[in-house]
């Protein structure tokens, strides 16, 4: 059938929300805040998942699905108690689920043992299962490769015609569930010679016919090479609600007799001028009006949506990002050409770029998502991690309606699954400790997503022992990372966590040692254009914080002018720009100083000496400050030379060329074609406070 | 005249395979996600069959059914229901609520096609 990958696809995208409904309503029901409906929302996943397995004939998924979904609907029926052991073979089958059908997608199958030692695990917290008779009868058809109901029964012809009576009478309710008596006749005397009688005997008279009801009977002699099984196959929907007799053989006139009441019986008819039915083939009155009761309120329909391929949306922020840039080049050419100054052009301009910002920002809710389905697959993360470390734990997440762009969420997951497995792995203690140190034994890992000043905010948050200072520094210091003798603040020991090499697991575990560390975290982070920050509390956790910008396409810059060189600052940073009078400025020692802004003392930096344009400032050079906030606790004064202007600029990434810069995020091209930097002021900060330190490996905080 | 079929089921799969199947037959087919979509779209629809799905969010196969047994748009259209199960007693629950009969899921194509006609003609 054309279009069937098309099919897969659909059912795999589909089947990833189905799972992840499945994993929301199981937990639902282990912390109790479910009603019936979480319990059907949770079969019916599963349910959607076995029956679109088998439009692929995806055999074991359709198997283990079966057996899960018995399991659930004892569940559903109030059978079975949603106790923790059963709890946990229920989200066990359902992570097994998701392995199963990512397999699946690949073309690959899971372990069938494997499999199986999941579904009996989970039947044996059920209490055994489901009857074996019962899964028997209703696995025969699922397997089925051929067809089934009527071309099932159709048995190879026996050689040689008979001749069958049939009566038959639909009883007085049988158009109510919409059966067409005609229908029915055009099948049975489908392909052979038949006589058909019309018996309306009963056809009342007619002021009390009711053409809803169905008052006729038909006597049917076929001369047939087809079994009575194949005959009574054609009544099967009909089968109850009607009354069928079928003889075969010598002319059975007894029958007829019984049940054709012989007065009224006329002479046969032959076929195919079947019999007018006017109950069901003229009902004017039925098919009425379209504005009829049945129809509800508008607006409760679910709002359309499409599904684009990604790839096209991507186009089309590529497309954009050279809209900007031309945008910004024709506005510079008009401005330098002798026709400006005339308000038409003006006004065009402030339109057009009024038009691609509101361009910019559609394209971008288009790839914008929820973080939801990113942290929903970190409650496995966190019961497979505590599984594996001994631990008990669980994940409470915030936020999870953030929106983010697409893209950058598919980068996150990684990070994400390292840095929640460390959490579980190094971050909790084992229950034991935690009930001696009289904490709960099951500890909280708290993931939480927010929008903060024009960038996204991830934080990931233990309540377990925090960070062991004095181990960390002894490590460093072992591992030649640091110096014996070096003096190193709380900060900056917890930044050593993100040197590469830097382990402090005593013991290499099967969950964090994949040969991944915490540097590997904060490159890929920083790849998005984001930062990663920790901090700890001794025996109360530890958090990390993850920052990223909204969208790795587009942001609003700052364009301003520091040693000569045109650099860009993101206008979400900036507080605030001012021109210090001379009693805010005051020195610490020789190399650093402090602004004084209204009684708020920041680091006083500047820019073309932090980014080595220039070793020291010239009259005239320096005058504005620029207050950019820092992190979540501070800011920081940047002194800079000139501000030009404010707009939107492309970003184009610097890494895969020049790897990391610190204190440079990225690079844009103005509007004349010349390329500037754009800075990363927090990491600005942490180079260019403290020239005499080893650059910090993350922002000091 | 072509034959104008309703489906209805809340796997987008299942809607968008029966989309793809009953259209190759050369049937006009229109779909509803669940049974409350489904009466939505009823009158416009205007149907000589409704395929639905029995499990579903918001209102499922057996309410679609009474409610369309029992409104006032097309009451006596014949109504399949699809079903992965096979057990009698969803059977006799789906005739006793007014469906004219049933498919088994996974169906194959002719089969599927064959009981639409076996029930339904323009």
């Amino acid at each position: 059938m054309a279009g069937l990958i098309d099919l897969r696809d659909i059912f795999f995208v589909e089947a990833d929300e189905l799972l992840s409904a499945l994993e929301e309503g199981l937990r639902a029901i282990q912390t109790g805040a479910h009603d019936t409906d979480t319990v059907n929302a949770v079969f019916r996943a599963v349910h959607s998942i076995k029956g679109g397995a088998g439009a692929f004939d995806l055999k074991a998924l359709v198997g283990f699905a079966h057996r899960f979904e018995t399991v659930l609907d004892a569940l559903r029926a109030g059978k079975l108690q949603p106790e923790p052991a059963l709890l946990g073979g229920l989200l066990h089958a359902s992570d097994h689920l998701a392995d199963m059908i990512s397999a699946a997608r690949q073309g690959n199958a899971t372990d069938p043992e494997h499999d199986e030692r999941v579904i009996a695990a989970l039947e044996q917290h059920a209490g055994g299962g489901g009857s074996k008779e019962e899964e028997a009868f209703v696995f025969e058809p699922l397997a089925l490769d051929g067809p089934f109901g009527i071309d099932a029964v159709r048995l190879p012809l026996p050689s040689g015609t008979r001749d069958v009576t049939l009566t038959f009478r639909p009883h007085a309710g049988a158009f109510a569930s919409g059966h067409d008596p005609c229908l029915l006749l055009r099948d049975l005397c489908a392909d052979d010679p038949a006589e058909v009688c019309l018996d309306q005997s009963a056809l009342p008279d007619a002021n009390s016919f009711d053409p809803g009801q169905s008052y006729l009977g038909w006597k049917v002699i076929l001369q047939t090479e087809r079994t009575d099984p194949q005959l009574l196959a054609i009544f099967e929907f009909i089968d109850g609600i009607c009354d069928l007799t079928i003889a075969s053989a010598a002319p059975p006139i007894p029958d007829v007799a019984a049940s054709l009441p012989p007065p009224s019986s006329p002479p046969l008819a032959p076929v195919p001028s079947a019999p007018p039915i006017p109950a069901n083939t003229a009902p004017a009155q039925t098919s009425a009006p379209p504005a009829a009761a049945v129809s509800p309120a508008a607006g409760t329909g679910p709002r359309p949506t499409i599904r684009v391929d990604i790839d096209r949306v991507d186009r089309l922020v590529d497309i954009l990002g050279e809209l900007v840039i031309h945008q910004a080049m024709l506005t510079e050419a008009i401005e330098q050409s002798p026709g400006f100054g005339s308000v038409e052009v003006d006004r065009s301009l402030d339109q057009l770029r009024q038009l691609s910002r509101q361009i910019q920002e559609s394209v971008m809710a288009i790839r914008a998502q929820p973080v939801k389905p990113l942290f929903d697959r970190m409650h496995r993360i966190v019961r497979e991690a505590s599984m594996a470390a001994g631990k008990a734990a669980r994940l409470v997440t915030e936020g999870e309606a953030t929106e983010v762009d697409k893209t950058i969420i598919e980068r996150l997951a990684d990070p994400l699954t390292h840095m929640i497995r460390n959490a579980v792995d190094h971050g909790l203690e084992k229950p034991s400790r935690r009930t001696d140190l009289g904490k709960p034994s099951e500890g909280v890992i708290k993931l939480a997503a927010a929008h903060r000043s024009g960038r996204i905010v991830i934080t990931v948050q233990d309540d377990g022992a925090g960070i062991d200072r004095e181990k960390v520094r002894q490590i460093a210091i072992d591992k030649g990372l640091v110096a014996a003798s070096a003096e190193l603040t709380p900060q900056e020991i917890d930044a050593l966590l993100f040197l590469p090499g830097f382990s402090t697991a005593t013991e290499v575990s099967a969950l964090s040692g994949r040969g991944v560390g915490m540097d590997v975290v904060r490159s890929e982070i920083a790849g998005l254009g984001g930062r990663v920050g920790i901090t700890s509390v001794r025996g109360l956790g530890t958090t990390l914080t993850i920052s990223l910008p909204l969208t790795l396409a587009v942001l609003d810059g700052m364009v301003f002018v520091a040693a000569g060189q045109t650099l860009v600052l993101p206008v979400s940073a900036i507080i605030e720009t001012l021109r210090p009078e001379p009693g805010m400025r005051h020195s610490l020692g020789q190399a650093d100083s402090v602004l004084d802004v209204r009684g708020r003392c920041m680091p006083l930096i500047d820019v073309g000496m932090a980014l080595g344009f220039r070793r020291s400032l010239q009259p005239g050079e320096g005058e504005i400050v620029v207050v950019v906030e820092r992190g979540d606790d501070g800011a920081i004064a940047l002194m800079v030379d000139g501000i030009r202007d404010q707009r939107q600029v492309v970003i184009k990434g610097l890494e895969a060329n020049y790897g990391q810069i610190p204190g440079i995020a990225a690079a844009t091209v103005l509007g004349d074609g010349s390329v500037a930097l754009i800075l990363d002021p927090t990491d600005l900060a942490a180079s260019g406070q403290s020239p005499s330190r080893p650059v910090s490996p993350l922002a000091a905080e | 005249m072509t034959l104008r079929i309703l489906a209805v089921d809340d796997s987008l799969t299942m809607r968008e395979m029966l989309r793809q199947t009953l259209t190759e037959a050369g049937f006009d087919v229109m779909l509803a996600e669940d049974g409350v979509d489904a009466l939505h779209r009823l009158p416009d629809a205007d149907p000589d069959l409704i395929l639905t799905d029995l499990n579903m969010p918001k209102m499922d196969g057996f309410g679609l059914i009474d409610a369309v047994r029992k409104g006032d748009v097309a009451p006596r259209v014949p109504i399949l229901v699809l079903t992965t199960e096979s057990a009698t007693s969803l059977k006799e629950r789906a005739r006793s609520a007014g469906a004219t009969g049933w498919i088994t899921k996974p169906f194959d194509e002719v089969s599927l096609v064959s009981t639409i006609r076996r029930v339904a003609a323009v």
